[in-house]
């Protein structure tokens, strides 16, 4: 399996494709970061117009290296299913479209085996994407933006809500967050390795990845009682957000934040919980479906 | 002489087309068995399922005397196979291809082996170079050396000369004799084309509509005892009934022209027994049983009939 992984990975970095989606996420934080290092100032007020003089908070200090990451995660995390998919969705449609698959059929490997490496595959291509995206967006932002307590805005229902998060008790809610991304993308790779099972070109399994995200986003965010509570919950693009939950801390009785707590551990570990379900249904019905599979390409 | 390919009652159903129906035959150790029939007669489908490409809808396939649904890897481990177009990786060189095919295969590789094997095939000095730089000829090369570098006992070629000039389909037939009698290797090949079979396989099956029309030695097959000859007499009807009066009516075929199926050593005999019943005979030509057979075949099917002049 080993062996087999060592190829595919040697592969895919051989294709210039793979490299669009390292190209582009350091494009967009680019241009985030200067334009924050330019004018974030502006943009600082207008999101604590509404609190005026009664947080107390140096708002000079709150554009920082922690805060711009959340920004550009926050944008960003929303996008990168697309760049997931470009890799993903290729895997078993993008052999096919240059007659390889028949070739790697013909030798001795299981299909069971060589789904399973493709999506490792795929799965380690979005850990380094996340990888690079925490470089460029943390590390870069906290060497042009520098270190200290970290700003949240949150919408709770009607209200909006303003978090504060001391400066070292946010490193780990990172790290978690990025664990947390990482498992919710894998989802969007599964999903684009099972639709490139069906198809013998990978324009047509990316293009119905993006429509499915796309829809399934759209319906999870209609906030209507009866799709909140029968679809919504069943939507895996429900919990791709979730990594906010890392960010959102407890606070005390008089509104002092916990240091180390997140507000709702259970939502996380259960939102975690239905995208790895998601993952092994679609990885199982990617076994299952590509073993009968007769290879006509 | 042992079967390293033995096929049984092999059937494939694509909905509502049967691609083949019925199959058996056998491949022996040694043997470059050539695999023919027209377009759409089930050949690449009867191959893709000694692969395992595609799932037999019925029947069984025996290789290496296992079988091949319940010891696929094990099998594929001694097999090479070109299917059709040799399609690489085009973003990778040659070299890289062939490493890549090559430790799939569960064997050592070393720099030494892959470079031997792109000589073999003459695509050393191109080691380097990117597939999608490649012509045809070179990547169908290369195909091949996929194919064989992990030493199959049996390798199994598609159409391996479809697009070739002449000099790439002469090297091809080189190789393919080569890996038989220098290596001892036996080969499955299919063509649509007799006269690429006749030149390589020493036994060969003609496929028709998914089913088996004729199977045998080539020797056999296109021994001179099957000459198909066709006569031109001044009056054919009553040539013809002179003819299903005398010896040769056992080799009278149906139909017209007036057609013999029989040794051609024995030509001049039947033309002094057409002067002895009196029959003005204006032509004569021969062809091969098979041939003829193989081109009718073809005619049927609603492909374009041969010019006669």
């Amino acid at each position: 399996m080993w062996n087999l992984l060592q190829i595919e990975l040697f592969k895919i970095s051989k294709r210039p494709r793979t490299y669009i989606a390292f190209a582009a996420i350091a494009a967009i934080v680019f241009i985030f970061q200067f334009a924050f290092k330019a004018d974030g100032q502006s943009y600082m007020n207008l999101m604590l117009q509404s609190v005026k003089d009664s947080f107390e908070f140096e708002r000079t200090k709150a554009i920082n290296g922690y805060f711009m990451c959340y920004i550009i995660l926050n944008t960003l995390l929303v996008q990168l299913p697309i760049l997931v998919a470009l890799i993903a969705a290729d895997s078993i449609s993008g052999e096919a479209n240059m007659g390889t698959l028949r070739l790697l059929i013909t030798k001795p490997i299981s299909r069971t085996q060589l789904i399973l490496v493709k999506f490792a595959a795929a799965t380690i291509f979005t850990i380094l994407l996340l990888l690079w995206m925490a470089i460029t967006s943390l590390f870069f932002s906290l060497l042009i933006f520098g270190a200290d307590d970290m700003l949240i805005f949150r919408s709770k229902g009607e209200e909006s809500q303003i978090l504060l998060i001391s400066q070292d008790d946010v490193m780990w809610r990172y790290l978690a967050a990025f664990a947390y991304a990482t498992v919710a993308l894998t989802v969007i790779a599964a999903l684009s390795l099972f639709l490139s099972i069906f198809a013998d070109n990978s324009i047509g399994p990316i293009i119905a990845t993006v429509c499915i995200v796309l829809v399934c986003t759209i319906i999870s965010n209609i906030n209507v009682p009866i799709i909140d509570k029968n679809v919504r919950p069943f939507l895996f693009t429900s919990y791709l957000v979730g990594w906010k939950g890392f960010f959102y801390i407890a606070t005390t009785d008089e509104g002092v934040p916990i240091k180390g707590s997140v507000e709702n551990w259970p939502a996380i570990r259960n939102s975690l919980s239905i995208l790895l379900l998601h993952i092994g249904v679609l990885l199982g019905a990617s076994v299952f479906i590509f073993r009968k599979k007769d290879i006509l390409s | 002489m042992s079967a390293i390919i033995r096929v049984s009652h092999l059937s494939k159903q694509f909905k509502d087309t049967k691609a083949v129906d019925d199959l058996s035959f056998t491949v022996n150790e040694g043997d470059v068995y050539g695999f023919l029939g027209q377009n759409g007669a089930g050949k690449s489908t009867t191959i893709r399922m000694l692969l395992s490409l595609i799932a037999p809808s019925g029947g069984d396939i025996v290789i290496f005397e296992k079988k091949l649904h319940t010891h696929r890897s094990e099998i594929l481990r001694q097999v090479g196979a070109v299917i059709e177009k040799p399609d690489l990786y085009k973003y990778l060189s040659a070299y890289d291809n062939l490493s890549i095919f090559a430790k799939m295969s569960d064997i050592k590789v070393t720099r030494e082996l892959l470079m031997r094997q792109l000589e073999m095939v003459g695509l050393a000095d191109r080691a380097k170079g990117k597939v999608e730089t490649f012509s045809q000829g070179m990547k169908q090369r290369l195909g091949i050396a996929v194919a064989l570098v992990h030493n199959p006992a049996l390798i199994i070629l598609d159409e391996p000369t479809n697009g070739l000039d002449p000099q790439g389909i002469a090297d091809i037939r080189n190789l393919i004799l080569r890996l038989s009698r220098e290596m001892g290797k036996t080969v499955l090949i299919s063509s649509h084309l007799l006269s690429e079979i006749e030149l390589i396989a020493n036994r060969m099956i003609i496929l028709h509509k998914g089913k088996k029309m004729v199977e045998g030695t080539v020797a056999e097959l296109l021994d001179p005892a099957h000459s198909l000859i066709q006569l031109e007499t001044t009056n054919d009807a009553a040539a013809k009934e002179k003819l299903s009066h005398s010896n040769w009516a056992d080799a009278l075929q149906q139909g017209n022209p007036i057609r013999l199926l029989m040794n051609k050593q024995a030509v001049p005999q039947l033309i002094s027994d057409l002067v002895g019943l009196e029959v003005s005979v204006l032509s004569v030509n021969s062809s091969h049983s098979l041939e003829n057979y193989f081109l009718s075949l073809t005619t049927q099917s609603g492909h374009v009939e041969p010019f006669a002049n």
